[in-house]
C-alpha cells in the first residue's frame, strides 16, 4: 500500500470509526460509508490532496473501494 | 375511428400489451440481428405516445408536447450558456424554470379531484427528474455532450414515459448507443420475459388481490368504527394498514418490472425499482430497496450535494446536525413532490423523523459494542422497520384524511 492509499485508508477509518477496513472492502456494500460519510470522505480528500470532485461524476462503482478511490485520486491529481 | 380511441394508461389493460407487442416485434428481431432501427424505434416511439396520450383526451397529448420543447429551450440554453460562465445563481434559475410546469401542475387546484390538472399529463415528474438531472450534470460536466435527438430520446424512452424508473442519461446512452450481442441480449430478452412474468404476479394477481380484492373490504370494516371510537381509531386500521401497503408494493413492482423488461427487449438495461425492501433492517436500509431510482435520485441530486455545500461552507460544524438537515429538507421536498396534502407532507416529516432516530440509534450501538446481535435481533429489527414502514403508508394513503376529515 503507497502512502497515499494509507493515507485514504485513516480518512475512510477516521470518518467511519472503523478500524478493520482493508483496501478491497467495499465501503457502500457492507454499509460502511452512508450518504453522509462518503460527503465527508469527499471533502477530506478535496482538502487534503486539492483536488474537485463533481458530486455527480461521483460513479460509487468506481469509489467502492479504498484501493479504487486510490486510482480515482491519481486520475484526478493529473 | 378516432372517436373510439381512449387515453390508454401504459401496462394496465391488454390491449396496450398487445399493441406494445406488435411495434416492438422489428425492434427485437432487428437487435436479435444486431442492428438498432432508430428511424423505426422514433416511429414507434411516436406511436406508443398517441396511443398513451392522444387517445380521446388530446389535452394530455398537447400538454406534453409543449412541456417537451418548454424544457428543451431551459436545457439547451442553459447548456449554452455554460459554455463560456458557471454562475451559481443562472444554474440555479434554470433549475427553477425547469421545475416550473410541475410545480403549477401540483398546486392548481384541479390536480386533487382528477389527480391530472389542465396542464398535466401522465408522467410529468418523472419527466422533469430528468431534465433536472440534464442540468445539474450539465453544470458538472458530467454530461460532455447531448444532441436535441438524444434528448428527446431519453426524455421520451417510452417504457418509462409514465412512473419510472428514473434512468440517467450517461447510463442511459452506454446502452443505447451500442447494440448488445447476440448472447447478451438473448440474455437481458430472457431476463425481460421473467420480468414480465413477475410483474404479472405483482400487479395482475397479487396488486389486485390486495387493492381491488381486500382494500374495499378492510377500509369499510374500519370505517365502520368512525362514530363510536375516539378519532374513529380501532384495532380495524391495522388490517388497512397492512393490505394497503401489500397493495402498494405490488402494484409498483409490478409496473415498474414491466417498464424495465420493455427495455431490456429494446437493449436498454433501466436500473430496478425495488430489492426485497419489506427485508429491511432499518429505514435507511428500506431507502436502499425501495423505489430506489427515486431515492437515488434525490440522494445524488438534492442530499448529497446540500451535504456537500453545508461542509464547504462551513455553516454548521456538528456533522450530526447537517445530517439531519439534509434529512428533513429532502423528506420535505419528497412530501411536496407527492402532492400539496397534508398526509403527503406529514409522511416526509415521519420519515424524516425516522432516519433521524435510526442515526441516533446507529451510533448508539456503535459506542457500545457489547449490545447483543444475533439472528434474534436481526429478525426484530426487520419486523419494526416493516410496521414504521407500514404506518408510513398509512399515512400515505390519505386514509386517515377520509376518516377524519370527509364528510
Amino acid at each position: 500500500m503507497d502512502e497515499m492509499t494509507q493515507k485514504i485508508l485513516s480518512i475512510v477509518e477516521d470518518v467511519s470509526g472503523l478500524d478493520n477496513i482493508g483496501g478491497d472492502t467495499d465501503l457502500f456494500a457492507d454499509g460502511i460509508l452512508d450518504s453522509m460519510a462518503t460527503v465527508e470522505v469527499l471533502v477530506t480528500l478535496q482538502d487534503t490532496f486539492g483536488i474537485q470532485v463533481p458530486v455527480s461524476e461521483f460513479d460509487r462503482s468506481e469509489w467502492s473501494t479504498v484501493n479504487k478511490i486510490a486510482e480515482q485520486v491519481k486520475l484526478l491529481e493529473n | 375511428m378516432v372517436r373510439s380511441m381512449h387515453n390508454i394508461t401504459p401496462y394496465t389493460s391488454p390491449s396496450y400489451f398487445i399493441y406494445l407487442l406488435i411495434l416492438l416485434l422489428p425492434i427485437i428481431i432487428g437487435l436479435f440481428n444486431g442492428r438498432r432501427f432508430k428511424v423505426y424505434e422514433t416511429i414507434a416511439t411516436l406511436g406508443i405516445l398517441i396511443i398513451t396520450f392522444f387517445g380521446d383526451n388530446a389535452i394530455q397529448g398537447i400538454s406534453l408536447v409543449a412541456f417537451i420543447i418548454y424544457e428543451f429551450i431551459v436545457v439547451f440554453g442553459y447548456r449554452r450558456y455554460r459554455e463560456n460562465h458557471n454562475n451559481f445563481w443562472i444554474f440555479f434559475w434554470a433549475v427553477v424554470l425547469a421545475i416550473i410546469p410541475l410545480v403549477i401542475v401540483k398546486v392548481s387546484p384541479v390536480a386533487h379531484s382528477v389527480k391530472l390538472s389542465l396542464f398535466g399529463f401522465l408522467g410529468i415528474s418523472y419527466l422533469t427528474f430528468k431534465v433536472v438531472e440534464l442540468i445539474m450534470e450539465s453544470r458538472d460536466g458530467a454530461i460532455k455532450e447531448i444532441t436535441s435527438w438524444q434528448f428527446f430520446r431519453f426524455i421520451l424512452f417510452f417504457p418509462t414515459i409514465s412512473s419510472g424508473p428514473i434512468d440517467r442519461f450517461p447510463r442511459f446512452e452506454k446502452d443505447y448507443d451500442k447494440v448488445p450481442e447476440r448472447e447478451e441480449y438473448l440474455k437481458l430478452f430472457q431476463s425481460g420475459i421473467n420480468k414480465i412474468m413477475q410483474g404479472f404476479l405483482y400487479k395482475f394477481i397479487l396488486g389486485y388481490f390486495f387493492g381491488t380484492l381486500m382494500l374495499p373490504q378492510v377500509a369499510a370494516l374500519a370505517m365502520s368504527y368512525r362514530h363510536t371510537n375516539f378519532l374513529g381509531l380501532s384495532w380495524a386500521i391495522l388490517p388497512y394498514m397492512y393490505v394497503y401497503s401489500m397493495y402498494l408494493f405490488f402494484d409498483f413492482a409490478g409496473y415498474s418490472l414491466f417498464a424495465i423488461a420493455i427495455s431490456n427487449f429494446m437493449g436498454v438495461k433501466t436500473p430496478a425499482n425495488f430489492n426485497q425492501p419489506f427485508k429491511s433492517v432499518n429505514i435507511k436500509d428500506f431507502w436502499n430497496r425501495w423505489h430506489m431510482t427515486l431515492s437515488f435520485w434525490f440522494r445524488d441530486f438534492i442530499y448529497m450535494r446540500l451535504m456537500f455545500l453545508f461542509m464547504k461552507k462551513k455553516w454548521i460544524k456538528s456533522r450530526v446536525t447537517i445530517a439531519n438537515i439534509g434529512y428533513v429538507t429532502l423528506f420535505l421536498i419528497m412530501g411536496f413532490w407527492h402532492g400539496l396534502t397534508w398526509y403527503y407532507i406529514v409522511y416526509g416529516i415521519f420519515h424524516a423523523s425516522a432516519m433521524i432516530i435510526n442515526d441516533a440509534w446507529l451510533r448508539f450501538k456503535k459506542r457500545h459494542k457489547s449490545l447483543p446481535s444475533n439472528r434474534f435481533t436481526k429478525y426484530l429489527a426487520i419486523f419494526i422497520t416493516f410496521n414504521v414502514v407500514c404506518f408510513s403508508f398509512l399515512i400515505f394513503s390519505g386514509f386517515l384524511n377520509t376518516l377524519w376529515f370527509v364528510k
